[in-house]
């Protein structure tokens, strides 16, 4: 087992009071497992990802506990993370690309970055250019600065900076999206090929898109409003979903050959609840076709229906 | 209709504007009433000036638009008033569309201060409930809020609204559901079908090839301000003609089919060429290669028509359009 979330909860510290945005998420990634994580905007699969690198600010860590490759995690103390962060876990934030220093070659950025974790660049540099060349770059690119790069070459730039030190567990949030259609899709294979390579052991690919992660990952989770709907196998989910979330949410999404004129697709209705003051009992039941009285009273467990398949949701456990 | 003849447009980049980066060449279609076009391109491929120099909100270099007949480049005054009041647009971002001071209806105000100083406040009222009518929201929920108690989905809704409350015969929508949730775009995108039922003309600008396969009639493959390809979406679609746009569509992540092996060239971020081995299917339509490569009316120039209402444009144009590079010996 290589991470395992046990009731994580991270709540953002507001004037009208805490934002529930992680609220008691378990979850068990195994070696050389990429999980896909989805969901809408605002309910939560950011916050995880950030979680599990560094809580900053606002955010407070009310509960639970991170182990990786059996070790707990001290994402609490954000000193004590330092050890892990880049060696251990490594995190590609949505911006990541526009996140380089605009002032320094790419070659002498990576330097400081290893330096931090006591590395030199000349041992790690020969590495370096082998995964370049992998992901279509080659080695002048340390020479040049980062708006001399395009917006894909960038992204994989940083995806190579980022698994320089061979890191355990891979978190890539939103990476794809601001993407053309090609490179996005050069990008997420780069993803599985870095995994295969044995560059990272076990990623956490979070994005809005349930198409990319289709492509891509073995286990897809679905979040919402702050809370596991699902998890299950990826090809299990796409085929038998059993979260009336997830049903409608994948029910709405439009592929080529689907049209308008010929097959209507429908949205959900409604929008999350907020997460100030959250509804008791299941957070989807305002939205859910199928909610019982028994929703409102109770909040759903998250069970495991079959192995590797875990569901909250009432009306199918 | 609105029609695009031999449009190009290039911004002035560099030191005080020295260089010229042509954005748009020689583009040419039409959009009518009651049909929506998707108009589909990678970044820097042009689609947005396209809208922009439909709303006039930039100049063309070459070439006319015109609405109805009249160039669009010579409307002032009344004229321009005039041609507003049936072209609008709306854009990607919902949430840096409103002022946060403002209450979201007060983008309702300012098109009333324009365009309907004399109204009635009945009469003006009557026309907003029309035309929250149209975007299927409830008045009560959405007016009198400020923008940051709406969702996403409603402000976009808002602002399609707020263009509906002209005459509006035309709609630019240029990535507007791409910021969208998933749950929401899909109702979005319906409601842009419904309006097109109404007999709106929508020039759907996107880069998600799903997303424009739904809801247009016709599509438009934009590649570096060129069109590449123009047909009826199921064809270009079901039968695309050019290397450019079959890569497009391979690339698509779908739901029930996984990507195939990718082709080395694609991965080195140099981005995409034709294979060498690709024929020119404009060039074996028209042997004659540039001379003859430009049809007469709307079907535009550098096109040539592989089937009814097919268009496909040269696997390796020059600068100036003309064929480059493929032998004329593949036709």
């Amino acid at each position: 087992m290589s991470l395992q979330v046990t009731d994580l909860r991270v709540y953002y510290r507001t004037l009208a009071g805490d934002v529930k945005a992680l609220d008691g998420v378990t979850l068990a990634i195994a070696d050389g497992e990429i999980m896909g994580l989805a969901g809408e905007s605002g309910c939560g699969k950011s916050t995880l990802g950030n979680s599990l690198i560094r809580i900053e600010g606002r955010m407070k860590h009310v509960g639970g506990e991170v182990t990786l490759d059996g070790v707990q995690l001290p994402i609490d103390d954000q000193r004590d993370m330092d050890h892990f962060r880049f060696a251990e876990v490594s995190l590609i934030p949505q911006y990541a690309m526009s996140a380089l220093n605009p002032t320094r070659k790419i070659g002498k950025m990576v330097g400081e970055l290893l330096a931090t974790r006591g590395v030199r660049l000349q041992d790690a540099r020969e590495e370096l250019e082998r995964r370049l060349l992998l992901v279509g770059l080659t080695r002048d690119v340390l020479d040049r600065y980062p708006i001399e790069l395009s917006g894909g070459m960038k992204q994989r730039m940083v995806m190579v900076v980022s698994t320089l030190l061979d890191p355990s567990l891979l978190i890539a949030d939103e990476i794809t999206s601001a993407l053309d259609v090609s490179s996005q899709r050069a990008v997420a294979q780069t993803l599985v090929e870095f995994r295969d390579r044995g560059f990272v052991k076990s990623m956490i690919v979070i994005t809005h898109d349930v198409s990319i992660l289709y492509q891509i990952s073995n286990t897809l989770a679905i979040m919402y409003a702050g809370k596991l709907a699902e998890k299950a196998s990826t090809d299990v989910m796409m085929s038998r979903p059993r979260h009336p979330y997830t049903r409608l949410l994948i029910s709405s999404l439009p592929e080529i050959g689907v049209r308008f004129e010929e097959h209507r697709l429908t949205g959900i209705p409604g929008t999350p609840p907020s997460l100030l003051d959250p509804p008791s009992g299941c957070r989807f039941r305002d939205r859910c076709p199928l909610a019982i009285a028994k929703c409102a009273e109770e909040e759903p467990p998250f069970v495991e229906l079959e192995p590797g398949h875990s569901v909250a949701c009432w009306m199918v456990s | 209709m609105l029609t695009l003849e031999r449009v190009s447009k290039s911004y002035k980049v560099g030191l005080f504007g020295g260089t010229d980066l042509p954005a748009v060449r020689d583009v040419s279609f039409s959009l009518q009433p009651g049909e929506v076009i998707s108009l589909i391109g990678e970044s820097g491929s042009g689609k947005s000036t396209i809208g922009k120099m439909i709303l006039r909100l930039l100049s063309v270099n070459n070439g006319t638009i015109t609405h109805d007949g009249t160039d669009i480049a010579t409307l002032r005054g009344a004229a321009l008033r005039s041609y507003y009041r049936t072209v609008q647009g709306v854009f990607q971002d919902p949430f840096s569309s409103f002022n946060p001071i403002f209450k979201a209806d007060h983008v309702f105000g300012l098109i009333r201060g324009v365009y309907f100083g004399s109204a009635s406040a009945a009469d003006w009222r009557r026309r907003v409930d029309d035309a929250l009518e149209a975007v299927t929201l409830d008045p009560a929920q959405v007016l009198h809020k400020y923008p940051h108690q709406l969702s996403g989905g409603q402000l976009q809704r808002l602002l399609i609204a707020r263009a509906l409350l002209l005459d509006t015969r035309y709609l630019v929508a240029d990535e507007i559901i791409s910021m969208l949730d998933a749950s929401t775009r899909i109702d979005v995108l319906n409601l842009l079908g419904d309006l097109k039922a109404r007999g709106l003309g929508i020039l759907f600008i996107t880069h998600d090839l799903s997303l424009g396969n739904y809801i247009s009639e016709r599509t438009v493959i934009l590649r570096r301000g060129r069109i590449v390809e123009m047909g009826a979406t199921p064809a270009v679609f079901g039968r695309p003609l050019h290397p450019y746009t079959r890569m497009l569509i391979a690339s698509v992540p779908q739901l029930h089919q996984k990507w195939g092996e990718m082709e080395a060239g694609s991965r080195a971020g140099t981005g995409w060429a034709p294979a060498p081995t690709e024929p020119c299917r404009y060039h074996a339509a028209l042997p004659g290669g540039g001379a003859t490569a430009v049809p007469t009316g709307v079907a535009g120039s550098g096109l040539a028509e592989v089937e009814d209402g097919h268009f496909v444009g040269c696997v390796q144009p020059n600068d100036d359009g003309t064929c480059g590079g493929r032998p004329a010996s593949s036709s």
